[in-house]
């Protein structure tokens, strides 16, 4: 499995290739891959049902306790099958819809890349492991949103989402570093067949509510939810298969797998079914104010992921079975409506539902597709959905805490969720026929088989629960979410309860509130003003607050002089050795130095030197008198017997001499530019540098802390290393970790000052450069 | 700017590149036991084509230089460092460990270390003329 997770961004990376080989067929020659995954994960169900999971094992880190170990339980499988199949409908689907775009490669590449990191997000078991699958997401998705790169709100949603998704990524990694101190494993499976109690462990609070944040602003949870609508600047079927099916699940993924260790404190409870029952309602709330056809459904999405969250901190068996019979029911009716919305957005030209209308005689097909999906969406029996929200009522009438407010919350998230469904079943397709951006037909065959898919499984699934295992699915996944066993057996009649009521009261209020649509929005539009101080506003006051201090510090720090730049160094640096040295530690000084007398003439040629090139009117004496202190320099590596040390800066010296030399001779006269008050600001500060360097050193000679590396280093050299020079051995093998970055450094360095120099040089005009090109060869250097 | 290119630096520039240039080699290949190593190795042989530079010019080194440009040098000094973190990976070994092997005929002994010195030589050499040639192209242009 984990060797298909790397095929998969091995096959990511070459879809270029395969867009090449097969055209516009390459979408179905990459489904394939998700297709092959999904009848893997198939073909190991009945073991998951009869064994319980199934551990991958592969180790990556051993030595850090870091595992790319897969666990393949209920859940991990329910999500796998829901990421590949509708995957692969995806795939097809955009096939279809992107034909002919340009960037149809590059879509294929991001889009197989966040298929197999979402895959190793819901199979890992180790918790690093889970963490870097979903950063990845976080990136591709990022690449997704943005893929319509010229548009500047499509770059705008994508940093948008990257940002919140990515804070909230932080959060979450110091969550799980939290849950992996406290618990002291580092692996899912391990933490769950642990005896001791993480609930009463002291850090609970503080890594329950990191990994709460991470959850929620993943899974567009109040008030993280402003990114997702904005997210439908992403191509549609991004949006059907990240934003409603997969990504976004992410979130209530983690929520469902922490469940067995972490839920069930009041502090659990609390804030995951009101933030739950929060989320839902602002979510059907909101939708109702567009009539943007992907924004109706981004919300709906909302409202579908915060019935989820509720769901998971209910807690409840009957929860359980509500959690994860809904995640299923919402997945297929959601990916089909998403999809559906791409085709009338293809074909008409408009995203406006008020815009089309009378479509059902021209696409048939699309519009069948659509009002089983919609109907699912609304909860009406015989489909799935019905019987997802008909737990989900029942879980929450069984709540232990928060129940009226739950119920209200609930209640009226369920009518609004009809009037939604109903405005994107009937607006369209119904009534009187608009002229439209683009005359409309029905949708190709490949855009038409995944929808198609998708609502069949919604009415097949509804009918008969049982079939094809879906109570077995279910009831593992249910399982692994309470941890203790669950058998879940669906049936569509739960005779009249409580439940069925609301339900249909529900659907009649939902009705009545879409035949008033166009009023209700009319209405809902004086709440304007109010609805402008959303989270999102928080969200741009901080964006914009970050960019303005960091100009400020910018034209404080970096002004551009190169004097300002080490003044603000060496202050620095003075602040915090001075702090350590003086306040923190008191210097224990001893100047027992035994120092010989052809010593002490060096470092007094080097005093000169240094002190010569500060007060020198010329530049070319400035350098000669840097060279000679350079020189004492080598001069004393050699005398304390580093001949390594001391050709090196030898030849350092000499080089820097040379481009000194060079440089030189493009300066502008020389004069002065710094007041007298100023060089006496400059003097003073390098003079307590220097005393403070002075200090430093002289205690670190006298104190004794740590015992002496060189010892190890002098025995091992030969023997270890098979080298004599322990300096190069140094730095070629114990230390050659540090080599390889230094070298980077060097090499970025070097690049830097290339590509400014050539900057200048190109900018002087390019005719001119090949022609003194030419003069050179004849007669160089004649400057 | 710099007059260069009088007869007597002209002369001595050619007959002392080679040898620089080998003394550069013996450096790197004896680093591990007496002094020498790569990075003082690369930057003798940077000095060495400075010297030629001085001598004859930006056009005329480059041509020493078979038309390479420092800046691959310094893509082909980090890619030998990066590539000598490998091998030990086969052993099952952590990266970076030291690797070594005996070439029986000429009694050499290879090994990672030397892999990766000579990718600091590279990046070193590389490096260095690289931004030497930048400077002196610049004073090319302006006259």
């Amino acid at each position: 499995m984990q060797l298909a997770v790397l095929m998969g961004f091995v096959l990511a990376a070459s879809s270029p290739l395969l867009n090449r080989w097969f055209g516009h067929r390459a979408s179905l020659v990459l489904a394939l891959f998700p297709a092959l995954i999904a009848a893997w994960l198939v073909s190991q169900a009945p073991a998951v049902f009869n064994n319980g999971p199934l551990l991958l094992e592969w180790q990556w880190v051993p030595s850090l306790g870091i595992s790319l170990s897969f666990m393949l339980d209920g859940l991990s499988l329910l999500f796998g099958l829901l990421i590949t199949v509708i995957g692969a409908c995806v795939l097809i689907y955009a096939g279809g819809y992107l034909k002919g775009h340009v960037d149809i490669a590059r879509f294929h590449l991001a889009l197989i890349a966040f298929m197999v990191s979402m895959l190793g997000l819901v199979l890992a078991d180790g918790l690093l492991t889970l963490f870097v699958f979903w950063e990845l997401t976080s990136i591709t998705s990022y690449l997704l949103i943005g893929f319509n790169h010229t548009d500047i709100e499509a770059r705008k949603s994508a940093r948008q989402g990257l940002f919140v998704t990515v804070a909230g990524g932080l959060a979450l990694m110091a969550g799980l570093v939290l849950l992996g101190v406290a618990s002291g494993s580092w692996s899912f499976s391990e933490i769950g067949q642990m005896e001791s109690d993480l609930r009463e462990h002291a850090l609970y609070t503080p890594m329950l509510l990191c990994l709460l944040i991470g959850a929620f602003t993943k899974s567009a949870q109040f008030p993280f939810h402003f990114w997702l609508p904005n997210a439908m600047a992403a191509p549609t079927p991004v949006s059907a298969y990240l934003h409603s099916a997969t990504m976004v699940k992410a979130g209530i993924y983690l929520l469902a797998r922490l469940q067995p260790e972490l839920g069930g404190t009041t502090l659990w409870v609390g804030i995951l079914s009101v933030v739950g029952a929060t989320t839902m309602l602002t979510g059907a709330f909101l939708a109702i104010h567009h009539t943007n056809i992907k924004k109706l459904l981004a919300y709906s999405t909302i409202m579908a992921l915060g019935t989820l969250t509720m769901l998971v901190g209910i807690g409840t068996d009957y929860a359980m079975t509500a959690f994860v019979t809904f995640l299923l029911g919402h997945s297929m009716y959601k990916g089909a409506l998403f999809m559906v919305a791409g085709i009338l957005d293809h074909e008409t030209g408009t995203k406006d539902v008020t815009a089309m209308g009378g479509l059902r005689p021209l696409m048939p097909i699309t519009a069948a597709i659509a009002m089983i999906a919609a109907l699912s969406l609304a909860g009406v029996p015989p489909l799935f959905g019905f019987i997802g929200k008909e737990l989900m009522l029942e879980a929450v009438l069984g709540a232990d805490g928060f129940r009226a407010l739950l119920i209200l919350f609930a209640f009226s998230s369920a009518i609004l969720t009809i009037a939604v469904a109903a405005i994107i079943a009937v607006r369209p397709f119904y009534g009187q026929r608009h002229e439209t951006p683009k005359t409309p037909h029905e949708a190709p065959f490949s855009m038409l088989l995944g929808p198609g898919l998708l609502a069949f499984g919604s009415l097949s699934l509804g009918l008969l629960p049982a079939m094809l295992g879906g109570d077995a699915l279910l009831s593992a996944a249910a399982t692994a979410v309470s941890g203790q066993p669950l058998a879940v057996s669906l049936s569509l009649w739960h005779g009249i309860n409580a439940a069925l009521i609301m339900s249909i009261v529900s659907i009649a209020l939902g009705f009545l509130l879409f035949k008033h649509w166009d009023n209700v929005r009319a209405k809902l539009s004086l709440l304007a003003p109010v609805m402008r101080h959303g989270p999102e506003a928080g969200y741009e006051g901080l964006m914009n607050g970050t960019v303005r201090f960091s100009e400020w510090q910018t034209r404080l720090l970096q002004n551009g002089y190169m004097r300002n730049y080490i003044l603000v160094m060496l202050v620095v640096l003075i602040a915090l050795i001075g702090n350590s040295i003086l306040v923190r530690h008191t210097p224990q000084l001893s100047f027992v130095v035994d120092v010989r007398f052809h010593e002490l003439i060096v470092v007094g040629t080097m005093a000169m030197g240094a002190l010569f090139a500060t007060i020198s009117r010329s530049r070319l004496a400035s350098v000669v008198s840097v060279g000679i202190m350079g020189f004492s320099i080598a001069l004393i590596f050699i005398l304390f017997s580093a001949p390594d040390l001391g050709i090196t800066q030898l030849l350092v010296e000499t080089l820097t001499v040379i481009l000194l030399v060079l440089v030189l001779f493009r300066l502008p006269r020389f004069s002065n530019l710094s007041t007298s008050l100023e060089r006496i600001r400059d003097g003073s500060v390098a003079a307590t540098m220097g005393v403070l360097i002075f200090l430093l050193i002289m205690t670190g000679w006298s104190i004794d802390q740590f015992e002496s590396i060189s010892t190890y280093m002098v025995e091992n050299s030969a023997p270890l290393a098979h080298g004599r020079n322990i300096v190069n051995v140094i730095l070629v093998d114990y230390r050659a970790l540090d080599t390889l970055g230094e070298m980077f450094v060097l090499a970025l360095a070097a690049i830097g000052v290339i590509a400014m120099l050539k900057l200048r040089h190109d900018a002087s005009g390019d005719s001119k450069a090949s022609e003194s090109d030419k003069n050179s060869a004849k007669e160089p250097y004649d400057g | 700017m710099v007059k260069s290119g009088t007869i007597i630096l002209n002369t001595a520039a050619r007959f002392l590149m080679p040898l620089q240039l080998m003394f550069s080699v013996f450096l790197l290949l004896r680093g591990h036991d007496e002094p020498g190593g790569g990075f003082i190795a690369g930057l003798v042989a940077a000095g060495a084509f400075t010297l030629y530079l001085f001598a004859f010019g930006v056009s005329a080194t480059k041509e020493v230089l078979r038309m390479i440009d420092p800046r691959d040098l310094i893509g082909a000094g980090l890619l030998f460092g990066m590539v000598s973190v490998v091998p030990a990976w086969f052993v099952g070994q952590p990266f970076l460990t030291a690797q070594w092997w005996t070439i029986p005929v000429i009694d050499f002994k290879a090994s990672t270390p030397l892999i990766f010195d000579v990718g600091v030589y590279l990046a070193v050499l590389g490096s260095v003329m690289g931004m030497v040639m930048a400077l002196m192209e610049v004073d090319k242009d302006e006259p």
